[in-house]
């Protein structure tokens, strides 16, 4: 074990003072943050009232954490075991990004001390008073899901079976939790169909939230698979990737039919060929995340690889961040008439909270048993001993 | 009954009493910088615009089936039923939905305060409610702004177009965009020239939103058994698997 420690030193301490560079500048854009308020700190104004603390921060963050549900329902509900042993680091990936998402929601807030006024103030007509329930109740039942591996480590046995006792309705909630709150991500933009450019609006928007949410949540799987298997030596084995590929291009040609079939409809696939900043976006957006990891899926030798499954992964990741982003600044900036870049403040806040994420895994993962979730022995704690008996007898 | 203003643009003449009025009312400041600005902010709640020699006043539209009070996650926002649209600040967390919805862009922000809220003209509710007109209405020196009931303001409003119209764009505007309004707007050009949004629904905003909102009680019992249903079977499945395993051994 010390051979390949000592090899890695050097790149540890590049990535160590590139974190502590990152995480400086983020506390020092903070201070601006809280101390002289939005104006001084963001690039938004009256015109453009959401930028990229909304449109990265938040829907990214959301649609990035989409992995924990998508494979909690395949090994849960699905009974697929074979993807056991990557639920604990994808569930901790989504955990971290609720998180992360809650603290993003703090620097955007203009008054982030009221985070909690939709607990008892409530507005039931609100697509954001749903959104904020969902992000609240789907934490919570995140940090159930990944408590076992704390308790594990702390041999904590009789909590760990309390929530062993309660796993699968706490999985079912989660899903609908997430289904409700991916969607729902879409559904706050409905209410701008003026605003919104048609290349995006359309009715459809929450179920091409959830749909690209399943397709992230695949290509998630599959980016962590391989980004574990560099850094800590663990992996899942290339059939089981195989298998998320094949499942990935499956929901990615689904979206693309639907998207293609609803701006056929609405008269807005003309706009694609009209050229200017907006299409220019929208092609740089289905090229990244739908076109190219399915030309890529569909050529036998690349979705056998692991190596095209990666790039395949990524291609939809970066494709799908466009996405997000399309709706929430590209397509708003003719209705509000103005151009929006984010400060660098906004930048640093980012890129501080994203280190901040990578920390905490790269700690979870050095200290909890989270990619000891395979032993053969042991039966899958889906049943209970008494029920196997059952089966047994 | 539910009050309005009408604004009639053919009779302003750019004098700005209406935004001094509405200054002092709001205690906010007014001065020559200001009433050059052109347009709406949290220091600034109403504007005259000017084209050429055509104007027209910027104010919040006071929606009958207000965007902003839907959209609102804590409830900040609530059409009184008197007609002004009032925002309690007590509320407000500042996630800014309303600005990004209000199909007229009317909320502002404080963007350089600490600790900013949302801002906007509220139909002078205090006024309203204790039976005065608003303070631009009463501060308009030619009846370019009218205040009354929106009924009433509508019946006049139509005369005057039916009347000259050779005068008016043929078009009252509130009537019935976005399910209707409580300010009603007529002008000599088409709105469009001021920037209003052309064209813009008809139908109340909410509802887009609310129609997906109110299937999720369904869908989640759906959703519950169709997923418990998916489980039991399979997990049976792997039971009874598991069962013949043992079997054999």
């Amino acid at each position: 074990m010390t051979m390949p420690t000592r090899i890695q030193l050097p790149k540890l301490t590049f990535w160590k003072a590139l974190f502590v560079v990152v995480i400086l500048l983020g506390l020092y854009a903070t201070v601006i943050r809280f101390a002289r308020g939005l104006g001084a700190s963001t690039n938004l104004s009256d015109d453009f009232p959401w930028g990229l603390w909304v449109g990265f921060d938040v829907l990214c963050g959301v649609m990035l954490a989409a992995g924990g549900f998508t494979l909690t329902a395949c090994v849960y509900i699905f009974n697929l075991q074979r993807f056991r042993p990557i639920v604990r680091p994808t569930v901790l990936t989504a955990f971290l990004g609720y998180a992360l998402v809650v603290v993003a929601l703090l620097f955007d807030l203009g008054r982030s001390y009221r985070i909690w006024h939709p607990l008892v103030m409530w507005n039931p007509r609100s697509v954001m008073f749903e959104v904020a329930w969902c992000v609240m109740l789907y934490t919570t039942v995140l940090s159930l899901e990944f408590a076992p591996v704390v308790f594990e480590r702390l041999r904590l046995e009789k909590p760990r079976k309390i929530l062993r006792a309660i796993s699968i309705p706490l999985v079912i909630g989660g899903v609908l939790l997430s289904t409700l709150h991916q969607s729902s991500l879409g559904s706050l933009y409905l209410i701008v169909p003026d605003k919104l450019h048609p290349l995006w609006y359309t009715p459809l928007l929450p179920v091409f939230f959830f749909l690209s949410a399943i397709a992230i949540g695949l290509a998630m799987t599959i980016f962590e698979s391989s980004m574990t298997s560099k850094h800590f030596g663990k992996q899942l084995e290339l059939p089981l990737l195989r298998d998320l590929g094949r499942a990935l291009v499956v929901v990615l040609l689904v979206y693309t039919v639907l998207r293609l079939q609803n701006l056929y409809h609405r008269g807005a696939l003309k706009l694609v060929l009209q050229g200017g900043y907006e299409t220019r976006l929208f092609l740089l957006e289905v090229l990244l995340g739908l076109l190219a990891p399915i030309v890529l899926l569909l050529i036998p030798r690349a979705r056998r690889s692991a190596g095209g499954l990666y790039l395949a992964a990524v291609l939809t990741i970066l494709g799908f961040i466009t996405n997000r982003l399309n709706v929430s600044i590209t397509g708003m900036e003719v209705s509000a008439g103005v151009r929006y870049l984010p400060k660098w403040t906004e930048l640093a806040v980012t890129a501080a909270i994203v280190a901040a994420g990578f920390a905490v895994f790269g700690l979870a993962a050095k200290y909890l048993p989270i990619f000891d979730d395979h032993k053969p022995a042991a039966p899958p704690p889906v049943f209970a001993e008494a029920e196997l008996e059952h089966v047994r007898s | 009954m539910s009050k309005a203003i009408l604004f009639d643009a053919t009779l302003c003449i750019n004098c700005k009493q209406c935004e001094l009025a509405c200054a002092e009312r709001n205690k906010l400041p007014y001065d020559e910088t200001i009433a050059a600005e052109q347009k709406q902010s949290a220091h600034k709640l109403t504007v005259v615009q000017a084209k050429g020699d055509k104007y027209m006043r910027r104010l919040c539209m006071n929606c009958l089936d207000p965007t902003c009070a839907s959209v609102c996650p804590v409830g900040a926002f609530r059409k009184t039923a008197e007609g002004p649209v009032v925002y309690d600040e007590s509320r407000c967390m500042g996630c800014r939905y309303c600005m990004v919805a209000c199909p007229f862009s009317v909320p502002k922000y404080e963007w350089d305060k600490a600790l900013p809220l949302v801002r906007k003209c509220d139909m002078c509710a205090d006024r309203v409610l204790a039976g005065q007109p608003t303070a631009c209405a009463e501060a308009c020196p030619t009846g370019a702004t009218q205040f009354g009931e929106r009924e009433e303001l509508i019946a006049e409003a139509t005369h005057r177009i039916r009347d000259n119209p050779e005068q008016y764009f043929k078009h009252i505007y509130g009537l019935d965009e976005v399910g209707g309004t409580s300010v009603l707007l007529l002008s000599s050009v088409p709105f469009t020239t001021f920037g209003f949004h052309n064209p813009i629904q008809h139908d109340p905003l909410p509802m887009l939103t609310y129609r997906v909102l109110s299937r999720i009680p369904d869908l989640v019992a759906l959703g519950a058994v169709l997923l418990g249903g998916i489980w039991w079977i399979t997990s049976r499945r792997a039971e009874v698997a598991a069962a013949e395993e043992e079997e054999k051994a």
